[in-house]
């Protein structure tokens, strides 16, 4: 593979060897080993890949390189670690967020974007906001309850 | 508690042998407030039989160095044969070793499952973890601690009941200390259970009956790699497989030029199962959609009707079985015969991950050896079906689990391994991940088979049953792997030696069964028939899903009893009290109706098209107790707004386990009974996309409000699987008790009551 895209993740610049209409999500976690985006549909329906791109949640499964190149890629690896972690990953846990939590990246990234630009949403807006991830196992409610959770801790 | 630490680190599983640990940190020693009295081993009775029955997996799994290893750095290794799923079992077993062995919970690590190093626990599947898994662990805890115990004693010349333990350090009276990893704990484990060591009683437990923080859920949120999906091994190369254009469909010609002219692709073909190995996944991708152009197919045997598809069913060529035939006198006369059909449809598991798995042979000059990473439910029983593929002997198989994405039954992830151990053969010795694609993971995995249940009852002056008629006709709930005498596996039909397809069964009843399970209605019928028609054909294939016909089953019974108590002019609650004896049955009824404020109805304000109902069951008749009450609003579509829920999984292990499970659970129904239905034509499955299998999202979630009645006294079962059968009652009841007009054939959308109206 000749081709190489310059991306900017999690704010550092990285060099993929991958052809321009290589997939996103495949570039972040098969070249540059960053595995919390997942792989759900392929169609941007489910939203296990989301990502940030210049702070809107989007898919990343359906993001070419080409249209990320000169953004801000922000993914869950960049959001917070265990030892810096951010609020929604402190609220996730606390409420015990999850089952599979195959879906959870994409979500926490979903409620990031929403965080931003809505500091302090109602429970009907953090429903709204989340109705493009889909999750299988039932954490639903969990999952509001921890992004209600992390707008009240940031906010404080 | 700790977590595996060999987790992808593929050299540990390479070997048979037990992983290094080394690296483990050694844990914080935490004093017990209450350090339990020591218990000594029984002699075994001289009259007791040869080989003893033992509690849960132990018995098939009797030595206790299969379950449990105390590593000299302080560490307690537990080997569960039971495996993660997303239901939190691993905390859940930690907790319960933690808890029987007096130590810490930082002190347990929990071993992945692999087969030549677990207990043979079969599947991890019929909400009987804790019940098999969770006993058997139970009690080779409480012996290893008794035999830790028993050997300070002899070194002391001390009598063992005056030893006590805190976190796994044994002291005596007089202040001597003996840690259990200073004991040769390897030479005392290497022995069968006897099953005879008493276990801690309720007031002594510190950690059982409490909630635990589940190990695995900071990965998940710190997006570590923690799926199969995520595993990297050196030299690791991407496969995808090119399904069939028709289920049973044979692969006329193919031309791969364009696909093989891609860089680093490889082209792999046995007879009708075709697929690509490449270096990069998007290049996998590409390719295998360049094949898709190239192939052409035979017209597949073809697929069940799309109109008329119960009355078809009922057509097919059955195995038709009596399983319940009681007739005890009539206690009155019967005023009226009511004859109701109740249907569901075909279902998808619907995980929002994907199938995946890793496969790698390795061949050296005198053998060949097969690796491989799934998050198959059964790590034994895919490795039967593999030596029965590749006729090879099953000690040359490894097969070891590391998570998948949610799973709530037999999905595609042991096809997913066969798809992915076939790529391998081409690979030259590489590992060849395989992803399936959502068409793949919505179609190609087994589905939840469509239902036909027809209700007779004859009725007395006042509405009550006295004869109840009951059948089902289904295709079996069952085509796992490792039962059979041929391959169940999706590929292995399509290789240029092709297996048979495998007619789905349904295990037997005594072990939950399948289309039958809780086709036996619990209410005390005088007269009570019920007979299981299984298929014995199957164009669709299927096998089980959550709660395998006990959804289907509940739906219809409690059903037909909320109908007749409306026919009786009683209220449904009270009316199935007329019919119960269960002293646990009627306390889950009234502690949901009581929660949900259920005789208040008609006194409270509702908004405008709301409705309640009411539905419990004792899952496979035999394990936990859950009623659920439902309150729904009328719109365009069915708004399930709150779901009250009352629970009995007996002794409860971890309270927010079971709330999770329980919700999880009546959420995944809501969705089934509300939305979903699995499409078709003559082609093959049209559900292909989440577009074409919407589930339940965010904003239709209801509320859910959960009580859990524990009862320390009763064995615990799971609570994985209960809430699925009572939830689609309920739903339905409140429909019915919102507008007057009864749906009785699954999903409830706004089309099937509009047509019931």
């Amino acid at each position: 593979m000749s081709q190489t895209v310059t991306l900017k993740v999690n704010g550092e610049l990285r060099q993929i060897g991958a052809a321009e209409d290589t997939p996103l999500l495949y570039a972040l976690r098969n070249d540059l080993n960053l595995k919390g985006a997942r792989f759900g549909c392929g169609a941007g329906h489910c939203g296990a890949c989301r990502v940030l791109l210049d702070g809107h949640a989007v898919a990343s499964c359906d993001t070419p390189l080409w249209a990320a190149k000169g953004k801000e890629v922000v993914t869950i690896e960049g959001l917070g670690t265990e030892e810096a972690p951010h609020a929604l990953q402190r609220a996730f846990i606390a409420e015990q967020a999850a089952q599979c939590g195959y879906c959870a990246s994409g979500i926490i990234m979903s409620a990031a974007a929403l965080l931003a630009r809505c500091p302090q949403p109602s429970e009907a807006q953090v429903r709204e906001a989340l109705d493009r991830n889909l999750c299988r196992c039932g954490s639903h409610n969990r999952i509001v309850r921890a992004v209600l959770r992390a707008a009240q801790e940031m906010s404080a | 508690m700790n977590l595996d630490p060999r987790t992808l680190d593929p050299a540990a599983t390479a070997s048979a042998a037990p992983a290094p640990a080394a690296t483990a940190p050694a844990p914080t020693p935490a004093t017990l407030e209450k350090p339990a009295p020591a218990v000594v081993i029984p002699a075994p009775a001289a009259n007791a039989p040869a080989v003893a029955k033992l509690p849960g997996s132990l018995n098939n799994n009797r030595r206790l160095n299969l379950w449990l290893r105390v590593l000299p750095e302080g560490i307690i290794e537990v080997m569960p044969g039971k495996v993660e799923i997303g239901q939190g079992i691993v905390t859940a077993l930690g907790q319960i070793v933690a808890e029987e062995f007096d130590v810490d919970l930082s002190r347990v690590r929990m071993v992945r499952a692999r087969t030549g190093l677990s207990p043979d626990e079969a599947v991890t599947s019929g909400s009987l973890s804790i019940q098999d898994c969770g006993l058997a662990l139970r009690h080779a805890s409480a012996e290893a601690r008794a035999l830790l115990i028993a050997e300070a004693a002899r070194q002391w010349n001390a009598e063992a009941a005056t030893l006590t333990v805190a976190d796994g350090v044994i002291s005596d009276t007089s202040g001597r200390k003996l840690a259990y990893w200073q004991l040769d704990s390897a030479a005392l484990f290497d022995r069968e259970a006897t099953g005879t060591v008493r276990l801690k009683t309720v007031d002594a437990h510190r950690l059982i009956g409490t909630t635990v923080a589940r190990i695995d859920i900071p990965d998940k949120v710190y997006g570590h790699p923690r799926f199969v999906h995520d595993m990297v091994l050196p030299g690791m190369r991407y496969g995808r497989v090119l399904r069939p254009a028709a289920p049973g469909a044979r692969l006329a010609s193919l031309d791969d030029a364009a696909a093989r002219a891609l860089p680093g692709v490889t082209i792999v073909r046995d007879g009708s199962f075709v697929g690509v190995v490449a270096g990069r996944e998007e290049v996998a991708l590409k390719a295998l959609a360049l094949l898709r152009k190239g192939a052409a197919w035979s017209e597949g045997p073809g697929m069940p009707p799309t109109e008329g598809l119960y009355d078809w069913m009922r057509t097919q060529p059955l195995d038709s079985k009596v399983i319940e035939d009681k007739h005890e006198p009539l206690p009155g006369a019967v005023a009226q015969e009511v004859s109701l059909r109740y249907t569901k449809p075909y279902l998808a598991h619907a995980s929002i991950g994907a199938c995946c798995a890793i496969a790698q042979w390795n061949e050296a000059a005198d053998k060949k050896q097969l690796l491989l990473w799934t998050h198959s439910q059964g790590i034994y029983n895919l490795r039967a079906d593999l030596g029965l593929t590749f006729r090879m002997p099953l000690a040359d198989i490894i097969v070891e689990h590391v998570e998948g994405a949610g799973c709530y039954g037999h999905n595609g992830a042991d096809d997913a391994a066969l798809d992915a151990v076939l790529l391998a053969r081409a690979a030259g010795g590489a590992p060849v991940q395989v992803v399936w694609s959502r068409e793949e993971e919505l179609a190609w995995s087994p589905a939840s088979p469509a239902m036909d249940i027809q209700v007779k009852a004859g009725l007395d002056a006042e509405g009550n049953v006295l004869s109840w008629q009951y059948q089902v006709w289904s295709n079996g709930h069952g085509i796992r792997p490792g039962r059979a005498k041929t391959p169940t596996l999706l590929a292995a039909r399509y290789l240029d030696e092709p297996f048979e397809q495998f007619i789905a069964v349904n295990a037997p009843l005594a072990s939950g069964g399948g289309s039958d399970r809780n086709a036996i209605a619990q209410y005390t019928f005088p007269e009570h028939v019920v007979t299981n028609h299984r298929l014995l054909t199957m164009p669709l294939r299927v096998s089980a899903m959550r709660a395998l016909g006990g959804y289907a089953n509940i739906f219809a019974i409690e059903s037909a009893m909320d109908e007749f108590a409306l026919m009786a002019g009683a209220d449904p609650v009270e009316y199935r009290l007329r019919h119960l004896k269960d002293p646990r049955a009627i306390a889950v009824l009234k502690t949901a109706a009581a929660r949900a404020r259920w005789s208040e109805w008609d006194s409270e304000e509702h908004e405008e098209g709301a409705g309640h109902g009411i539905a419990w069951v004792k899952y496979k008749n035999s394990a936990a107790y859950c009623a659920v009450v439902a309150e729904v609003v009328m719109a365009e579509v069915v708004k399930v707004k709150r779901l009250v829920i009352a629970v009995d999984v007996g002794l409860t292990i971890n309270p927010d386990g079971v709330i999770n499970q329980i919700e999880g659970g009546a959420i995944q129904s809501a969705s089934w009974t509300l939305k979903e239905a699995l499409g078709y034509d003559a082609q093959g499955v049209t559900s292909v996309d989440w577009e074409h299998y919407p589930i339940l999202n965010f904003s239709e979630v209801p509320q859910v409000e959960i009580e859990i009645i524990n009862r320390p006294e009763e064995r615990s079962v799971g609570a994985g699987e209960c809430a699925s059968g009572p939830t689609a009652a309920a739903i339905a009841n409140a429909v019915a008790h919102a507008l007057g007009v009864r749906v009785r054939d699954l999903p409830l959308t706004p089309e099937r009551i509009m047509a019931a109206m």
